[in-house]
């Protein structure tokens, strides 16, 4: 079942188009951002909510890449594998953190703290290398400052 | 040298509030046109500025209005923002959603008056999530204003902007992917015709144009398209914000009169090459565009003169390839993406695009035959404009077919040494 407030906010976000499904990727963001993924039952939940199909709603679920329809951790590393990445070096901060934590891109450490995933572009490009952990940005990594930053992650 | 796009962005600092952006009269332009022109009139006025669109394909922005539906029947009609900028090496759009809000916004009343569209959207990454809190202030503050809203300045125009934050996928810059997106579907391009200006969101007559294309609209209108011309070099109309990726020594993005050329930028803007570092090529405008050498060094950026020597402008954001990079490790990043973000519908690009990728794994690893460059080259003919519903794979195409134009020998190099000579 949606939560008063998810559906609260589903329900604003719906306003702002002639029809409720129009809604459907805002709904999959909300639910995301309170339970960190997308369960099955969700997808029912949200369909119901929208008029949409169930299938409808996984198809859309599925077809963005920010949107997860798996468990994840309690943070989400995104290591930023674009063309300017490539060539500032991301590949030494990935060897780090894969080392560090112990886990390849695609994995979630065994205490769920971290998932890790590989993004294509940040946008921060002048400032390559750059990640993201949740929704915070981080650039001109390096293999100490990496570390650091994934410290203040509890 | 004027910089009219940038003149108020201070990094780091917030952007001006709607009152202090007012007072340094960047809302002037708005009253102008909803006050004293006629919708048609500032269509008119925006095709004799010359603007082209700055989202990468430099279509005439006065032109696409024009083709919009004008009845009264025709209603509701949409403008959408196109904010999504996932294009690798690209970061302009940023600067001017976190720098200047109220110039997008104040560009995006005047334009969907222009239309009669009473609805816009802006269709804003997901990564920008900083911009995402610029923006929803400066809409706030915009209906407070009166600028948005109903009956806008008292002249009977009423204009509700929403922003739409995405949920990733490359695909969804693509217009009509983009408009499928918002009316909550697979970002899946649509074949055209029909085009937008006829039937696009909801099947009704719309507009897309990039953030950087619509952040223009209030200055023309405020100080004329002669004004507006007389800013670029080249004579089509404007400045630039031009950026720099890569192993130079100041990496950034810098507003420059439109037909700047690319030593320029390099040289005195970027600060040339990185210490240790030599300049091999770059893509002028994005990964989707062709590479350029050094013998193009003096071609002045702007639509036509990148085009006249094989490449595009496209988003007029440079990646360097330095001699410390592998060119084939380059390319095959580029395919790898242009792989992973395939809507799937068009075979050569589904088919095609992860084929290729394989191919340059396998050279870039030492595994490649000579056999191998051909099938690439029959791929990129594939991928070439006309065989797909939509530009990515000519886009994919477009750094592959150059690549191997100009760094052919190092392709050959890792054929003939099983290895990557630069590992
Ligand atoms: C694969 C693909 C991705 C695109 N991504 C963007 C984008 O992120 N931002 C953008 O403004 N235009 C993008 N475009 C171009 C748009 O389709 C469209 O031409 C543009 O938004 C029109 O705006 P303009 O006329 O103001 O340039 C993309 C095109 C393709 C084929
Ligand atoms: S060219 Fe590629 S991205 Fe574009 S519609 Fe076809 S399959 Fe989709």
């Amino acid at each position: 079942m949606l939560t008063e407030e998810e559906l609260n906010e589903i329900r604003e976000e719906v306003k702002m188009y002639p029809i409720p499904s129009a809604a459907c990727i805002s709904a999959l963001k909300i639910v995301q951002e309170h339970r960190k993924w997308v369960s099955d039952d969700a997808i029912k939940d949200i369909a119901e909510e929208l008029g949409m199909s169930n299938e409808e709603v996984d198809g859309v679920a599925t077809f963005y890449s920010r949107i997860y329809r798996k468990p994840v951790g309690d943070n989400v590393i995104l290591i930023c594998d674009g063309i300017s990445c490539m060539i500032m070096g991301y590949e030494s901060i990935y060897e780090q953190v894969k080392e560090k934590l112990g886990i390849g891109f695609g994995e979630t450490t065994a205490d769920n703290r971290f998932t890790l995933l590989p993004i294509s572009c940040l946008g921060d490009c002048d400032h390559a290398p750059s990640m993201m952990v949740n929704n915070d940005h981080y650039n001109e990594l390096t293999k100490e400052k990496v570390m650091d930053i994934l410290s203040k992650y509890k | 040298m004027e910089k009219p796009l940038t003149e108020y962005i201070t990094p780091g600092s917030p952007p001006l509030s709607l009152n202090e952006y007012r007072k340094a009269g960047g809302y002037k332009g708005v009253d102008k046109a909803l006050k004293t022109m006629a919708p048609a009139e500032v269509t008119e006025m925006i095709k004799t500025s010359n603007l082209m669109g700055r989202g990468g394909a430099g279509f005439l922005t006065g032109l696409k209005w024009s083709f919009v539906p004008m009845d009264e029947k025709d209603k509701p009609k949409y403008l959408i923002c196109n904010a999504d900028e996932m294009e690798p090496g690209t970061f302009k759009d940023r600067y001017l959603l976190e720098g200047n809000p109220h110039q997008l916004i104040a560009g995006m009343i005047v334009a969907a008056y222009a239309i009669q569209a009473e609805t816009a959207y802006i269709f804003l990454r997901w990564a920008y999530k900083k911009a995402e809190k610029t923006i929803q202030k400066a809409i706030s503050e915009a209906y407070k204003a009166g600028y948005l809203g109903k009956n806008i300045l008292n002249t009977g125009f009423n204009l509700d902007i929403h922003l739409h934050t995405s949920a990733g996928r490359y695909i969804c810059g693509e217009e009509s992917a983009l408009t499928n997106s918002l009316e909550g579907k697979r970002a899946i391009p649509r074949a055209k015709p029909p085009f937008p200006a006829i039937s696009g969101l909801f099947g009704r007559p719309t507009v897309v144009n990039n953030v950087e294309t619509l952040s223009w609209i209030a200055h023309i209108t405020n100080k004329g398209t002669e004004w507006f011309k007389n800013l670029s070099i080249s004579g089509t109309g404007g400045t630039k914000l031009y950026g720099v990726s890569g192993r130079v020594k100041n990496p950034g993005l810098w507003e420059l009169p439109l037909g700047t050329t690319i030593r320029e930028i390099l040289d005195v803007h970027a600060g040339g090459m990185a210490e240790g570092y030599k300049f091999r090529g770059l893509l002028p405008g994005g990964a989707s565009t062709d590479f350029l050498i050094e013998d193009h060094l003096d071609v002045q950026m702007d639509f036509k003169t990148v085009a006249a020597v094989g490449s595009r402008m496209g988003t007029g954001t440079m990646i360097i390839l330095d001699d410390k990079t592998c060119p084939v490790a380059f390319v095959r990043n580029l395919e790898n993406f242009f792989a992973l973000e395939s809507c799937g519908w068009c075979t050569p690009c589904r088919e095609g695009l992860p084929w290729i990728e394989k191919i340059l794994g396998a050279i870039e690893e030492g595994r490649g035959k000579m056999e191998y460059l051909d099938t690439l080259k029959f791929q990129t003919k594939y991928l070439a404009p006309g065989h797909t519903f939509c530009a990515h794979a000519p886009g994919a195409a477009e750094p592959l077919q150059s690549g191997l134009k100009y760094f052919y020998d190092d392709f050959v190099r890792h054929i003939n040494e099983h290895k990557c000579p630069w590992r």
